[in-house]
């Protein structure tokens, strides 16, 4: 199958104290259209600083991005959002706090299409809304509340159906359910599996937590030190277990 | 009674000027000191243009142009040269002291010519004072208008964003860059505006009118803020003039208490402290209050 991602040989050089370091150390990662790929790793691994060269908001020392066989390395951000969607682990970092439910999802609907000095025509689209979020207990009729008013919770799971309302190529999750209490963060991760199932979406879900780790996703990846030192397949994912994952942190 | 109406006349009016300093100090959550330079830009350019024998409207025009190419320089300098904030909008303010200077040609200048959008439209036979209130009620309602039909557009809601979280904005696709452009010149040129609009009112521009205008603009946001806490964005606009007003009856009522008008900035840097510390201070009481009530 055509790759939807390629990443060739990338690498991100910093200086600390005059001192070289790789935070990606020649990554070579190819992600195919539907893969639910998990990156797994210890803090300072290079998963955050993977997805912020995917998206756009940090740039490559040298290496290329390829999507659908299209080189992006160079592309900016906002051009790249109109593919890639990504949900961050802070749940204020998603979301415009002094905008309600609504006017967020409007906001997202619009993910990378350019912003013209036309009437928003927001009541155009409640019904579409409340449709999508009627389901959701933790949303539902909250479309005209200020997302400032929301718990973290909501606000995550306002941030995920933002990434998604528009249906993105690649959807990138960094540890979205991290910051979120147990509970929460399960329904967060259920849900999350649920819709990626249901609307066939290639993602790529960067996490801590090894129980998610092994449960979700048709191949899991570990990073250390800015490389790959593990990638495994469905098949090889399925028969692992979460002792096996600890030996890499 | 003649008093509290050109009070109130100069709350209408310096409320334009509040209006504009919202966009930057609340939406885009930029603070912008420029807005101290753009002021009396405002002020001279429409006093040399009205002189030159050009039409008071066309000078507001020209002084909100003049603004927002301020408001584009500290744009330029914050976003493009990555100069901080606060330092992009004092180098332009300073830098706009010397072209207030250039385009007056001396540090103050009457207004010699009998044009004045005061005393045009009948505005003149109006009762003293009254023209201020007309007038400002008339500019308000247009800018807030406009303001409000903007901040509903696709374009308005990004600017919005990119005030409220840069990286979710940023994340949607959104031009940060452009967006805080587009935010601070329409600012800064309605302040122009508003300083075109004083010194028409005053009959002369003075190159250092500009001098605590930041204050008085965030007083007004201010206050309105504190006697109404929760409201939409499009009312916030109107709690702005209702501060304004507000703020002006309180140094009003200050001075008539005997203070020294050489006094009129520190009272005004007081009053804006007082409010901006009115949420801490209520939430102490409060607190002091419950804990008695608990204790008996």
């Amino acid at each position: 199958m055509k790759s939807l991602l390629e990443i060739d040989n990338a690498v991100k050089t910093i200086y600390n104290d005059n001192q070289e370091l790789n935070i990606l150390d020649g990554i070579n990662l190819s992600i195919k259209p539907q893969d639910f790929i998990v990156v797994l790793g210890t803090n300072g691994a290079g998963k955050s600083t993977l997805l912020d060269a995917i998206t756009g908001a940090n740039t490559l020392t040298s290496g290329k991005i390829l999507l659908n066989n299209d080189d992006i390395t160079s592309t900016n951000l906002a051009k790249r959002s109109r593919y890639i969607s990504r949900v961050y682990q802070d749940p204020k970092l998603g979301t415009s706090p002094r905008m309600t439910v609504a006017e967020n999802l409007l906001l997202a609907k619009r993910r990378g299409l350019p912003r013209r000095l036309r009437l928003r025509k927001l009541n155009d689209h409640m019904k579409e809304f409340e449709s999508f979020t009627k389901d959701l207990p933790t949303l539902d009729n909250r479309l005209n509340t200020f997302t400032e008013k929301l718990s973290g919770g909501q606000r995550q799971t306002l941030s995920f159906l933002m990434a998604i309302i528009q249906r993105p190529e690649l959807l990138l999750l960094d540890e979205h359910t991290a910051a979120l209490d147990p509970q929460t963060s399960q329904e967060l991760m259920e849900l999350t599996n649920k819709v990626i199932q249901e609307k066939k979406l290639t993602c790529l879900m960067v996490t801590h937590n090894l129980t998610e780790a092994v449960k979700y996703g048709n191949r899991l990846i570990v990073l250390k030190k800015g490389k790959i030192v593990l990638d495994l397949d469905s098949e090889a994912k399925a028969k692992l277990k979460e002792e096996d994952l600890l030996e890499y942190f | 009674m003649n008093l509290i109406i050109s009070t109130i006349s100069q709350g209408f009016i310096w409320a334009i000027m509040a209006i504009g300093l919202f966009i930057t100090f609340r939406i885009l959550d930029f603070p912008d000191m420029t807005v101290e330079g753009s002021f009396p830009l405002g002020a001279v350019t429409a006093v040399i243009f009205i002189q030159h024998g050009y039409s008071p409207e066309l000078a507001l025009l020209i002084a909100f142009i003049f603004g927002s190419l301020a408001g584009f320089a500290t744009a330029f300098m914050y976003t493009k040269l990555h100069i901080p904030s606060l330092l992009a909008g004092i180098l332009t303010m300073t830098a706009l002291y010397s072209v207030n200077l250039r385009i007056l040609g001396k540090a103050n200048m009457s207004l010699t010519k009998p044009n004045n959008i005061f005393n045009r439209y009948g505005l003149d036979k109006l009762p003293v004072n009254f023209n201020g209130i007309f007038l400002g009620i008339v500019i308000i309602a247009i800018i807030t208008f406009l303001l409000i039909i903007f901040l509903n557009t696709e374009k308005g809601q990004a600017v919005i964003a990119t005030g409220d979280n840069e990286t979710m904005a940023a994340s949607m696709g959104i031009n940060t860059t452009m967006m805080k452009f587009i935010g601070i010149m329409v600012s800064n040129g309605i302040v122009a505006l508003t300083g075109g609009l004083i010194a028409q009112q005053n009959g002369f521009a003075d190159v250092n009118m500009g001098i605590g205008s930041i204050v008085i603009g965030l007083s007004a946001i201010i206050i309105g803020e504190v006697i109404y806490p929760d409201v939409s964005l499009s009312a916030r606009l109107i709690t702005i003039v209702i501060g304004s007003i507000v703020y002006r009856l309180i140094l009003m009522i200050v001075l008539q208490l005997g203070f020294n008008t050489n006094d009129l900035k520190l009272i005004s840097a007081i009053i804006l402290a007082l409010c901006l510390a009115l949420p801490t201070i209520r939430a102490q009481f409060f607190r002091v209050f419950r804990n008695g009530v608990k204790s008996k």
